[in-house]
């Protein structure tokens, strides 16, 4: 039951938004509309669930510390985890571009739909964070990594869903001048994170 | 004799003229600490603030400002990485394919963070550990590709580096207030030193506040309150200065 409670602890508990505010800036500006909410949420789910596995392989075979004992074994002292941002960085901007590519081939309308924000999602600290995350928690299999990706993706949809779907609605509320928009919009997010700190204490 | 001195030296002057044309990029000679130049550093400040209007660099404003030193070194290291690289992006920025304009920069990006990364784990071994990943996702911190993509890619050296310098004041300001509010309330303690007395096991033992019977609110140093508390700011700023409120 590893798995499950890494899945769910992803999605609840170290949700990428609420606990670690990672994705903020695209979380605040595209979650005026459901409709645009559910594309780039659908987006970095897809992105993280690729990115973080193969970072996970690459920080294993090549970046840890004695990561290159299967080139030959004198190698084994090098450490080069010094280049895990930049490294992870190229594979997450490639990754992203290919994600471009094939959503333009397969699913046009979606593409027009989301617009600037498919390359932005390169620069959503989301992405580059859960890989980083990944670094830090160093899992054993690449199937642990998969599951934290999944997870985590799904935990930042949530998040965008639930805040554009209250947005929609306030919309029609009598919000005092200096607090429309960003402000309100911070204290909602705020109150949601005191929500989900009640999934703290669930043991699976 | 003297109309032909003036006469030279009048050519003397176009050509100098010419030369600091060639060599700047702006159409007139501005001095550097012209009007416009101090209104680069000046709007962050409050006007054009990259996380209260800008709506830039928020993931790393709320994440690390549970104490004022880790808040201080990061928007230290964040002002040398977006100046610098608001630098080296003008400097090139002619040379530059459009199609892979955003690879370039974040390359550029990443290089002076893992150089800000090694120097950090080298002078301040605690406080780096202290903001873990978050030094590496300086690299995606939203303010410095939107400073390049807004103005390094269009704007001289000079203005760039202003600028860069300006919004990492900007950055550097709202990170200090709202680590100054987090720690004070939710630790009682200012950089580690406790300014509303010690705490001990009970309120007679105490000294300070706490012997009037003052507990410190533990919330605060949550992550929810730093939203609320960002929240607030933007209240306070905007009711101040009324231009910034949305009008829709």
């Amino acid at each position: 039951m590893e798995y499950l409670n890494l899945f769910v602890r992803s999605i609840f508990i170290e949700n990428m938004i609420f606990a670690y505010f990672l994705g903020m800036c695209s979380y605040l500006a595209v979650s005026k509309t459901i409709k645009t909410a559910v594309g780039l949420g659908a987006a970095v789910i897809f992105v993280l669930t690729i990115t973080v596995p193969i970072n996970f392989l690459l920080d294993q075979y090549l970046l840890m510390p004695g990561a290159l004992k299967w080139l030959s074994p004198e190698y084994a002292n090098i450490d080069l985890s010094f280049l895990s941002f930049i490294m992870f960085i190229a594979v997450i901007a490639s990754m992203v571009q290919l994600v471009e590519m094939v959503v333009e081939k397969f699913a046009p309308t979606l593409y027009s739909n989301l617009g600037i924000f498919l390359p932005l999602i390169a620069v959503n600290c989301a992405i580059l964070g859960g890989s980083l995350f990944m670094q830090q928690k160093a899992f054993g299999a690449v199937t642990e990594a998969i599951t934290y990706g999944l997870g985590s993706g799904i935990g930042w949809f949530l998040a965008i869903i639930a805040i554009a779907a209250i947005r929609e609605k306030i919309a029609y509320s009598n919000v005092p001048g200096p607090l429309k928009g960003l402000g309100i919009t911070f204290l909602i997010c705020g109150l949601m994170a005191i929500g989900f700190m009640s999934f703290m204490g669930i043991k699976i | 004799m003297t109309k032909d001195k003036n006469i030279v030296s009048e050519e003397r002057e176009k050509k100098k003229k010419e030369m600091i044309l060639f060599l700047s990029d702006s159409k007139e000679k501005e001095h550097f600490l012209s009007k416009n130049n101090r209104k680069l550093l000046s709007d962050p400040l409050n006007d054009d603030n990259p996380i209260t209007v800008q709506v830039l660099g928020i993931c790393s404003a709320l994440a690390i400002t549970v104490q004022l030193e880790p808040a201080i070194v990061m928007a230290i290291a964040v002002t040398a990485v977006l100046a610098f690289s608001n630098m080296i992006v003008s400097l090139i920025r002619n040379l530059i394919p459009n199609r892979i304009r955003i690879i370039v920069q974040l390359v550029i990006v990443a290089s002076l963070v893992v150089l800000v990364d090694q120097i950090l784990k080298a002078y301040a071994y605690d406080v780096s550990k202290q903001l873990s990943v978050f030094v590496g996702l300086i690299i995606t911190n939203c303010i410095i590709m939107g400073r390049l993509e807004a103005f390094a890619l269009a704007n001289g050296v000079y203005k760039s580096f202003l600028d860069g310098i300006g919004n990492a004041a900007g950055y550097g300001l709202i990170l200090i207030i709202v680590a100054f509010f987090r720690e004070l309330l939710g630790a009682g303690k200012l950089f580690g030193f406790e300014v509303l007395g010690h705490r001990a096991a009970t309120a007679a033992e105490s000294t300070g506040l706490y012997s009037l019977g003052y507990e410190n609110n533990g919330l605060m140093l949550l992550s929810p309150m730093a939203l609320i508390v960002v929240g607030i700011l933007i209240w306070a700023q905007r009711s101040r200065n009324r231009k910034l409120i949305e009008q829709n």
